[in-house]
C-alpha cells in the first residue's frame, strides 16, 4: 500500500478550505444586482386561501416584486413531481396530487409557501412580507397517520387521504409459517419522525440572463443534474440545455438535499419576471417548515419461531406518512428501500409487508440517512431481541443460529445478498465490546443505584443504488448508474469529472486515492471537479451510500479506457507492440527490455502527437464512462450499544459504543471511520433525543434548534470502531458503502440497551428521561410486590 | 442608518449599516468575510462563533453596532500568514471536520476553551464546553480528539 492509495488514511485535500473560512457555498455567492427572496407561509396546516392582497406589500420600501401562486400557474410553470412510481395491491398506480412551487386556493401544511417578496435587501423582503394578507379559511387538519384515512380529505385525487396500498411477499406462505411457530413475537413500533437538520440552511439562487434567454441556478444539493432535469423536464422552466444548476461546497444533506424544492423553482421563475437575480437563504427555524422530514412510520410487526429458535417467517404491516406532497423520490422509501431489507442478516423463507402511504398535513416526508433501511433494521432487531428474551434465549445466540452463511443467498422480498460474513462481525463486536465483563459492569452499576443494559443490532442495508434495469422494473422513473471523465492534462495532471456529489464525505480525496493508485501519480497531481451542470454532463448525484460502489467504479471503468489509450502511444514512443506495453507504478515498459516511458512523456506525446498519424491514433487523453451496477451492495455489520440509566430520573447515558461493520474494501480508512461516527450520532439522535412532534391542529411544535433536541458532544462516549471485510464480489474494487450504517445500526441497538436495562419492552423513541423513566414507573407498578 | 467602526482581523472597518444589521450579517455581507457561517437563528448551533476582543461570541447574537470599537478575529484572521493555526491542524490532522460548515465556528470556539481551560483537555471538559456548538457529520468523535490535539499544541 502507497501512502496516498487505496488503503491509507490520507488526509483531505479539501480541508485547507474549510478550516481557514475559504469554502464557498452556496450563502456565500453574492451575484451583481442580486436581489432577497423571502416566502410567505402558510400559518394553517389546511386552509382554503380565499386571497391574497399585495397591494400593501407592493408599496414597501425596496420591493421589486410580490408574486403568487396564481401567476405562477398563469406562467404556466409546472408542478414539482415524486419520480418513483408505486402501484397498489389492486393494481391502481399511486395518488400524486398536484403540488405546486406555491400554493394557489389552497394550503396544506403549516409551511406551504403562499407568495413571495422579492427586495432589494433581505431585511426589505422581511418587512413587505409582513404586509402580505392573505385571507384564509382554516379546514380540519389531519395529523396522525394512523388516523389519516378516517380524516378531511386533503388531495381530491387521494380518498380517505390514501396514496398507495401496496404489499410485497407471499401472504399465504407466511400465514402458513405462523401457524406452525412453536412461538410468536409481537410488537407494535413507530418510527419517530425526524428533521434532518444538516448544519447548512437550504440557499438558493435564480439568475435568468435575456441576452442568451437561459437560467442558471446555484442551490445546495446533492444531486445537481437530477435536479436540473426536473426542473427543465418536468416543471417546464426552461428546456435542459439553457438551464444550468451549479452546487458548490453543500454543508451536509442526509438525503434532505436530494430533493427538487418549491424554493428553487420560485427563485428561478422570478429571476425571470424580475430581470434580477433572486436569492432566498432558509432561517433554520423556516427549515424545520420546508425541508422534507425523514421516516415516521406506524407499524405493527410478527416474527414466528420454531421450538429450536430458528426464524420461520416475518410479517409487517405499516403505516407510513409521507406528509401534504409527494416529494421527489417518498414514494420508495417505505417500500423498496424498505421492505426489501426486513430479512436481516437472517435466512428467513417467508416475509410479507403491507404498507399504506397516506397524506396529512405536515411537512413532506421523504428520504433521510439510511431511508427506509433503518426502519427495517428496527423491526427487524427488535423483533429478535424480543424474540430472545421472550423464549429465555441469548440475543447474540438467537441471531448466530439465524444468520444468512452460504452467499448469494436469495431473500423472499427481492435481494440477493452477494457475500457477507455476520458471525464474523458479531463475534469481533462481542470482544471488543466485552460482552463477557458485562454481568459484572451491571452489578457494579446496580451498586450506584444505575441500570445498565446491553443491546445489539446486526443490521444489513443495500446500497449502492442502483441496477438501473432492476429499479426501472420496481417503478423509478431514472436509472441509477454514474458517470466519470478522465481528463489527461499534456503535463500528466489529471482531473475526474463525476456526477457524485460530496457534501462532507471527501471525495477530493478518496477518489483521487483511486486515481493515484492505479496511475502511480502523486495525488496532488489530481483534482476532482463536480457539482456543475456545465462542467460534468451527467451524474445521479450522491445518495444510498453509492459514491464509493457506482462514482468510484465509474471512475476505474474510466481508467481503464484511459491506460488502454495510454498504451498505443507507449507504444509508438517505444517502438513496440501494443501488447508488449505494460503499465505499472506510473511506468510503461516493453516487456522483457530496458525500453521505459514515464506516465507524463506519455501524456504529453498524446497531445503534441508526433509520433504517430492521425489515421493510426487521435490525439489526446480523455476518457469517461457510465457505470450502471450489477446488483446493489450489502454493508453489514454489529453494533453493541451499552447504557446506564439512572433509576431516579430516567435519564438514559449511552456509556459504551462498539461497532464492527464490513463495507468491503475500504479506501480511506479515517474518512470511513468518520462516516460511521457520524452515522451512530444520528442514529443515538433518533432513539434518545429526536422527535418531530406536531399538535392536533397541525402546528409543528418542536420548530426550532430551542425545542428539537440536536445531539451535542456530551451526549455520547468515545466510539470503539472496527471493521471485517469481505468484499463486494459485483464492482471492480469489492467496494459496498459506509455512509448510512451508523443511522441504520444504532436506533435499535439503543432500544434494546434500554430495555435489556429496565425489563420492559414499552420504550417508544425518542426515549427521552421521560419516556424511561414512566416506563420504569409502569413496569415496576405491574412486578409482584414480593420480587 | 448606524455608523459602526472595529477592527476585524487586524484591519479597521467603518460603515454604516442599518441598525438591525447583525454582527454576522456585516461580517459576511459588508466585509464579504463568508467563513463565519449562519446555521440557526436562535443561538444553538455556534456556526457563527468569533472572538470579539479575545472571547468567543455568537455573532449572529448581536447587532454589528455592539461590537462598535471592538477587535474581532475571525476564522478567516486565525492563521498567521500561510501558517495555520495549531487548532486549525488539528482539525485537518484528526479529521475533526466533514461538510466544514460547522467548522469555523467549532476551531474559534476550540481556541476560547484552550484560553479558558488550559491545554491539558480531558474527553468529558471538551464535551461539555461544546454545549454551543452543533455538528451534524462527525459525531463529535474527531472534533474532541482535534481540540485536545489542538490544545496540546498550543502550549
Amino acid at each position: 500500500m502507497s501512502a496516498t492509495g487505496i488503503g491509507a488514511a490520507v488526509r483531505r485535500k479539501e480541508d485547507h478550505r474549510f478550516i481557514t473560512g475559504k469554502g464557498q457555498y452556496t450563502d456565500d455567492i453574492s451575484r451583481p444586482g442580486e436581489t432577497r427572496a423571502v416566502f410567505v407561509r402558510s400559518p394553517h396546516a389546511h386552509a382554503k386561501i380565499r386571497k391574497i392582497d399585495t397591494s400593501a406589500a407592493q408599496k414597501m420600501p425596496g420591493v421589486v416584486a410580490v408574486l403568487t401562486g396564481e401567476q405562477l400557474a398563469a406562467d404556466k410553470i409546472g408542478h414539482l413531481i415524486c419520480g418513483w412510481m408505486i402501484h397498489s395491491k389492486d393494481g391502481s398506480p399511486m395518488k400524486m396530487a398536484p403540488h405546486p412551487a406555491i400554493a394557489s386556493g389552497k394550503a396544506c401544511y403549516v409551511g406551504d409557501p403562499v407568495a413571495l417578496v422579492v427586495a432589494e435587501t433581505l431585511t426589505q423582503a422581511r418587512d413587505a412580507a409582513e404586509k402580505v394578507a392573505v385571507d384564509y379559511e382554516p379546514l380540519p387538519a389531519v395529523v396522525d397517520p394512523a388516523k389519516a384515512k378516517a380524516g378531511a380529505q386533503i388531495h381530491e385525487v387521494a380518498p380517505k387521504n390514501t396514496i398507495y396500498e401496496w404489499h410485497l411477499g407471499d401472504v399465504k406462505a407466511v400465514e402458513a409459517a405462523f401457524r406452525s411457530a412453536k412461538h410468536v413475537t409481537k410488537l407494535d413500533i413507530v418510527n419517530n419522525r425526524l428533521v434532518p437538520n444538516a448544519m447548512e440552511p437550504r440557499v438558493a439562487i435564480g439568475e435568468y440572463d435575456t441576452g442568451n434567454d437561459s437560467f442558471t441556478l446555484w442551490n445546495t444539493s446533492q444531486n445537481p443534474h437530477v435536479a436540473r432535469l426536473v426542473i427543465a423536464a418536468f416543471i417546464g422552466m426552461a428546456p435542459e440545455h439553457k438551464l444550468r444548476v451549479i452546487a458548490p461546497d453543500v454543508g451536509g444533506g442526509f438525503g434532505s438535499k436530494i430533493f427538487i424544492y418549491p424554493e428553487e423553482v420560485a427563485c428561478l421563475w422570478a429571476s425571470k419576471r424580475t430581470g434580477r437575480p433572486v436569492k432566498w437563504t432558509s432561517d433554520r427555524s423556516e427549515a424545520f417548515l420546508a425541508d422534507a422530514h425523514g421516516r415516521d412510520h406506524v407499524t405493527h410487526a410478527e416474527m414466528a419461531f420454531a421450538s429450536d429458535g430458528k426464524i420461520l417467517a416475518l410479517r409487517a404491516k405499516t403505516i407510513a406518512n409521507l406528509g401534504a406532497y409527494m416529494s421527489t423520490f417518498s414514494s420508495s422509501v417505505p417500500t423498496y428501500l424498505y421492505a426489501t431489507l426486513l430479512s436481516g442478516q437472517y435466512d428467513i423463507a417467508h416475509i410479507y409487508c403491507e404498507v399504506d402511504a397516506v397524506y396529512t398535513n405536515t411537512v413532506p416526508v421523504d428520504a433521510y440517512r439510511g431511508a427506509g433501511r433503518p426502519e427495517a433494521t428496527f423491526v427487524v432487531e427488535r423483533l429478535v431481541e424480543v424474540g430472545a428474551r421472550e423464549q429465555g434465549m441469548d440475543p447474540a445466540e438467537l441471531r448466530r443460529k439465524n444468520f444468512v452463511r452460504n452467499f448469494p443467498h436469495q431473500t423472499p422480498v427481492i435481494m440477493t445478498y452477494d457475500a457477507g460474513d455476520y458471525n464474523a462481525s458479531l463475534k469481533k463486536a462481542m470482544e471488543i465490546a466485552d460482552v463477557k465483563g458485562f454481568a459484572k459492569r451491571r452489578r457494579d452499576a446496580a451498586r450506584n443505584g444505575k441500570l445498565r443494559g446491553l443491546g445489539y443490532s446486526t443490521y444489513i442495508e443495500a446500497c449502492g443504488i442502483a441496477p438501473s434495469q432492476a429499479v426501472g422494473s420496481l417503478g423509478a422513473g431514472v436509472g441509477l448508474w454514474e458517470s466519470a471523465e478522465v481528463r489527461v492534462n499534456p503535463t500528466g495532471s489529471v482531473e475526474i469529472l463525476t456526477g457524485c456529489h460530496a457534501h462532507g464525505q471527501g471525495h477530493e480525496t478518496t477518489f483521487a486515492q483511486v486515481v493515484a493508485d492505479r496511475l502511480g501519480i502523486p495525488i496532488e497531481n489530481i483534482s476532482v471537479v463536480h457539482g456543475d451542470t456545465d462542467k460534468v454532463q451527467f451524474g445521479m448525484g450522491t445518495y444510498g451510500s453509492r459514491s464509493g460502489a457506482v462514482g468510484i467504479s465509474a471512475i476505474v471503468k474510466a481508467l481503464d479506457k484511459v491506460e488502454a489509450k495510454a498504451k498505443k502511444v507507449a507504444a509508438h514512443m517505444l517502438e513496440a507492440s501494443e501488447s508488449d506495453i505494460v503499465f505499472k507504478d506510473g511506468k510503461f515498459t516493453v516487456a522483457g527490455t530496458d525500453k521505459a516511458a514515464a506516465w507524463g512523456d506519455v501524456a504529453l506525446n498524446a497531445y503534441i502527437a508526433h509520433k504517430f498519424s492521425g489515421q493510426e491514433l487521435e490525439p489526446g487523453l480523455k476518457e469517461g464512462a457510465f457505470y450502471d451496477p450489477t446488483n446493489f451492495t450489502f454493508p453489514a455489520g454489529c453494533h453493541i450499544c451499552e447504557v446506564e440509566i439512572d433509576q431516579e430520573t430516567g435519564e438514559t447515558r449511552v456509556v459504551n459504543w462498539t461497532a464492527v461493520d464490513d463495507f468491503g474494501t475500504v479506501i480511506n480508512p479515517m474518512i470511513v471511520e468518520g462516516q460511521v461516527h457520524g452515522g451512530i450520532a444520528q442514529g443515538v439522535g433518533q432513539a434518545l433525543l429526536e422527535g418531530a412532534v406536531y399538535d392536533k391542529e397541525g402546528q409543528l411544535v418542536s420548530g426550532s434548534f430551542m425545542d428539537y433536541a440536536m445531539p451535542r458532544a456530551e451526549n455520547f462516549p468515545p466510539f470503539n470502531i472496527d471493521t471485517t471485510v469481505t468484499k463486494c464480489p459485483s464492482n471492480p474494487l469489492g467496494l459496498k458503502g459506509c455512509g448510512e450504517a451508523g443511522a441504520i445500526a444504532a436506533p435499535a441497538a439503543v432500544i434494546n440497551a434500554i430495555t435489556d436495562a429496565i425489563g420492559t419492552e414499552e420504550v417508544t423513541m425518542p426515549a427521552t428521561a421521560q419516556t424511561v423513566w414512566a416506563a420504569l414507573q409502569k413496569a415496576n407498578r405491574m412486578r409482584p410486590a414480593a420480587e | 442608518m448606524t455608523a459602526v467602526s472595529m477592527t476585524v482581523n487586524g484591519k479597521p472597518v467603518t460603515a454604516d449599516v442599518d441598525p438591525r444589521t447583525l454582527l454576522v450579517q456585516f461580517l459576511r455581507e459588508h466585509l464579504r468575510l463568508t467563513g463565519t457561517h449562519v446555521g440557526c437563528d436562535t443561538s444553538q448551533c455556534g456556526a457563527c462563533v468569533v472572538h470579539i476582543d479575545g472571547k468567543a461570541m455568537k455573532s449572529c447574537t448581536m447587532f454589528a453596532w455592539q461590537a462598535d470599537g471592538a477587535n474581532v478575529t475571525t476564522i478567516e484572521g486565525l492563521a498567521n500568514g500561510a501558517a495555520l493555526h495549531p487548532m486549525q491542524e488539528a482539525f485537518r490532522e484528526h479529521h475533526g471536520l466533514q461538510c466544514g460548515y460547522c467548522t469555523p465556528g467549532m476551531i474559534m470556539a476550540a481556541v476560547d476553551i484552550v484560553k479558558r481551560k488550559g491545554h491539558d483537555l480531558d474527553d468529558r471538559t471538551i464535551r461539555e464546553e461544546l454545549d454551543g456548538n452543533l455538528c451534524r457529520c462527525t459525531g463529535y468523535h474527531n472534533i474532541v480528539k482535534a481540540i485536545a490535539a489542538g490544545a496540546r499544541a498550543m502550549k
